[in-house]
């Protein structure tokens, strides 16, 4: 029913030509750093920010001169922009207050509302009298209780500590299938977008980088910029030359390679090769590839993670469980092509993602 | 054993003491250095005139302000069944009703116009407020070549549509009037400014999360502007209610009281008992009672006004 698309052309560039789609029903993330232009599109399809370029239809009708009222649609604000003067009761049923909605649905709806973010206790309090949470789920039951088709959330999490932002993102996927909501969700937090999307876009500059499904970002990321915003700790990457069937990066360390995998290699000058942390494996006695000198280890209990000079680059590899080892120790590590992905040091463009990511993750379960 | 370590703590507990009382005492010379410079300035222009008017309303003077018989509380009796005392009092009253709620309205629908966001704003924004760098004499003046009674602006309009010239300032019932008209323009650039200020402090996101909502023009004026703006409208009307009491220059420059003692203003009573009349006594006495009057004025506004306003 619902189909959104969209390009701009804002004079600026601040969102270059953007067009793209979203289903109804689904949980749609915007993720890049700041500055990428994220929230102003939000805001454009909000209707609070002009649209200098293109369509943006929704239901196959255009709605660019439409103001945000009659676009039927809510919007949770990052600062959650609670009127300080109001009650809870009276900030949730502003937007029907507003649109005169009748008076026994108002209060249905908010019973509705309320039970469902269990604010019933504090349906008289002033919002300065809420913590974080309390004050965020206001902010939902503001937009849930308006019961329009689609929800514009804006950084919703960001004002939270970490342990109710984790907390939070569950409540709100949950609460978006429950609702059979449309949900356009801005983030530059790239673990909440991967948590949370059904499918993510990730931009920066105005542009779009890649539109996909969580893992295939994470998996067949679509350029350099994708593949290191994508996943934490961060894919562990560098310039590579092919020589003689051997991958030698910019330390001098040489990755041996199968002739097949060299193939789609062989007319690229420049490479910049990618390893995710999880695929630097620790070296047993008859499978080490390489000796690295580690620089740092931090000690997360169910895992450990090593940082290795790399070059200029810090590379990290983390392993699952607790290793006793030293900073300045020499380990050996296991380095397969396999699991390398390969871009264009000049584009950026992926020339070939990593192989082995799909048995792997078969054999990780 | 125990027992020395216990006489070591008492030792210890005792030690304390002094050390934070004595660290206390430091604060304290501090903090009155710090105070000194302002506890002088207000004690010679603020502590000392208020007790020796108090003092003053309590005797007869000679001409140059000396006490010279104590009369007790005769001066109040008298100024009370003075009717001139009475007819400012009334004339105070009226032109604080007519002047507090039409500055802060004016100024209030101006502010509004100038928080739009539009070209050329700056402009309009400068114009509203400029009233505020002029001098109540400089805009006197302007605005009695606007009430002349022939040459007048005003007048010259008056005639247009046909009606009778207005004796502005010398009409016992226009008079009050024109003086709170002048009065209002002239507390408009203040009032303006910080309501300005106001509003522009208000966050922009609760306006946005409103237009989603379908809030109109004037629901949003309604209930977000107005509320969220209420600390600074509480803080204008008590500083234009406290400048109403105590206006001078204007009466001075336009009317000097007249015409009937329509506009003899408390302050202006005050100003004609003491230094043309010469009665320190009296007029001593008319001033503390405007001193109480705006005391007490100032209290029930912060206590009514307390419940009603949003601060953030």
């Amino acid at each position: 029913m619902k189909d959104i698309s969209k390009s701009y052309d804002k004079q600026k560039s601040v969102i270059d030509q953007i067009s793209l789609s979203i289903e109804e029903g689904e949980f749609f993330v915007l993720v890049g750093p700041s500055g990428s232009g994220k929230s102003t599109l939000l805001r454009m399809i909000a209707g609070l920010e002009e649209i200098s370029g293109g369509v943006l239809k929704m239901n196959n009708q255009v709605v660019n001169h439409l103001p945000p009222k009659d676009r039927n649609l809510s919007m949770v604000f990052q600062n959650y922009a609670l009127y300080p003067h109001l009650t809870v009761e009276q900030n949730i049923l502003f937007g029907l207050h507003a649109k005169k909605v009748d008076k026994m649905e108002q209060q249905r709806r908010l019973q509705e509302t309320v039970e469902m973010m269990g604010l019933t206790e504090l349906l008289k309090r002033k919002p300065k009298e809420l913590s974080g949470g309390q004050r965020q789920r206001v902010a939902l039951a503001r937009s849930v209780v308006s019961e329009a088709p689609i929800c514009l959330m804006d950084e919703p999490l960001s004002n939270l500590d970490a342990k109710l932002r984790a907390h939070m993102r569950i409540e709100i996927r949950r609460l978006q299938k429950k609702l059979g909501l449309t949900m356009i969700y801005v983030t530059h937090d790239q673990v909440e977008a991967m948590t949370m999307g059904d499918r993510i876009m990730v931009l920066n500059d105005g542009k779009i980088q890649q539109i996909g499904e969580p893992i295939t970002l994470y998996n067949q990321p679509a350029n350099l910029f994708v593949a290191s915003f994508i996943g934490s700790p961060k894919i562990n990457l560098s310039k590579a030359k092919l020589i003689d069937q051997k991958l030698v990066l910019e330390n001098g360390l040489q990755i041996t390679m199968n002739k097949e995998d060299t193939l789609p290699l062989l007319s690229q000058p420049n490479l910049t090769m990618g390893i995710r942390a999880e695929h630097i494996f620790p070296g047993t006695a008859e499978q080490t590839s390489h000796t690295l000198e580690v620089v740092n280890v931090e000690q997360l209990g169910n895992e450990t993670l090593l940082t290795f000079e790399v070059g200029k680059e810090l590379w990290t590899a983390k392993w699952l469980g607790q290793w006793r080892i030293q900073v300045g120790d020499q380990v050996p590590v296991q380095l397969s092509s396999k699991n390398i992905c390969f871009f264009n040091s000049e584009s950026g463009a992926l020339i070939r993602p990593a192989v082995a990511m799909k048995e792997q993750e078969v054999v990780g379960l | 054993m125990s027992e020395i370590a216990y006489q070591q703590e008492v030792q210890h507990s005792v030690d304390f003491l002094k050390e934070k009382k004595k660290q206390r005492l430091q604060h304290l010379f501090k903090g009155m250095l710090f105070l000194f410079p302002s506890i002088l300035l207000f004690s010679v222009f603020l502590f000392y005139p208020l007790g020796k008017t108090i003092y003053l309303s309590f005797f007869l003077t000679d001409n140059r302000g000396e006490p010279t018989i104590f009369v007790g509380m005769e001066n109040y009796l008298e100024i009370f069944k003075s009717p001139i005392f009475l007819q400012s009092l009334k004339s105070t009253l009226l032109f604080a009703i007519y002047t507090v709620p039409g500055s802060i309205i004016v100024s209030l629908f101006l502010a509004i116009l100038a928080n739009e966001k539009l070209r050329g704003i700056g402009v309009f924004r400068t114009v509203f407020s400029s009233s505020m760098g002029i001098s109540v004499a400089a805009a006197s003046v302007f605005w009695m070549f606007l009430f002349h009674p022939t040459i007048g602006w005003l007048n010259t309009i008056v005639k247009a549509f046909g009606f009778e010239p207005i004796g502005w300032l010398t009409d016992p019932n226009w008079a009050l009037f024109s003086v709170s008209v002048s009065t209002i323009w002239m507390n408009v650039g203040f009032t303006f400014l910080i309501l300005l200020g106001g509003l522009q402090s208000i966050d922009s996101y609760l306006y946005e999360s409103a237009d989603i909502d379908g809030a109109g023009y004037f629901y949003k004026l309604r209930r977000i502007t107005i509320p969220m703006l209420s600390p600074t409208l509480f803080f204008v009307l008590t500083v234009t209610l406290i400048n109403a009491f105590q206006t001078f220059g204007q009466v001075d420059m336009l009317t000097r009281g007249g015409p009937q003692n329509e506009t003899n203003l408390i302050v202006y009573s005050i100003y004609q008992e003491a230094f043309m009349n010469y009665q320190y006594g009296t007029a001593s006495a008319q001033a503390i009672i405007l001193f109480v009057i705006i005391l007490v004025l100032t209290i029930i506004q912060f206590k009514l006004g307390e419940r009603k306003v949003h601060y953030q």
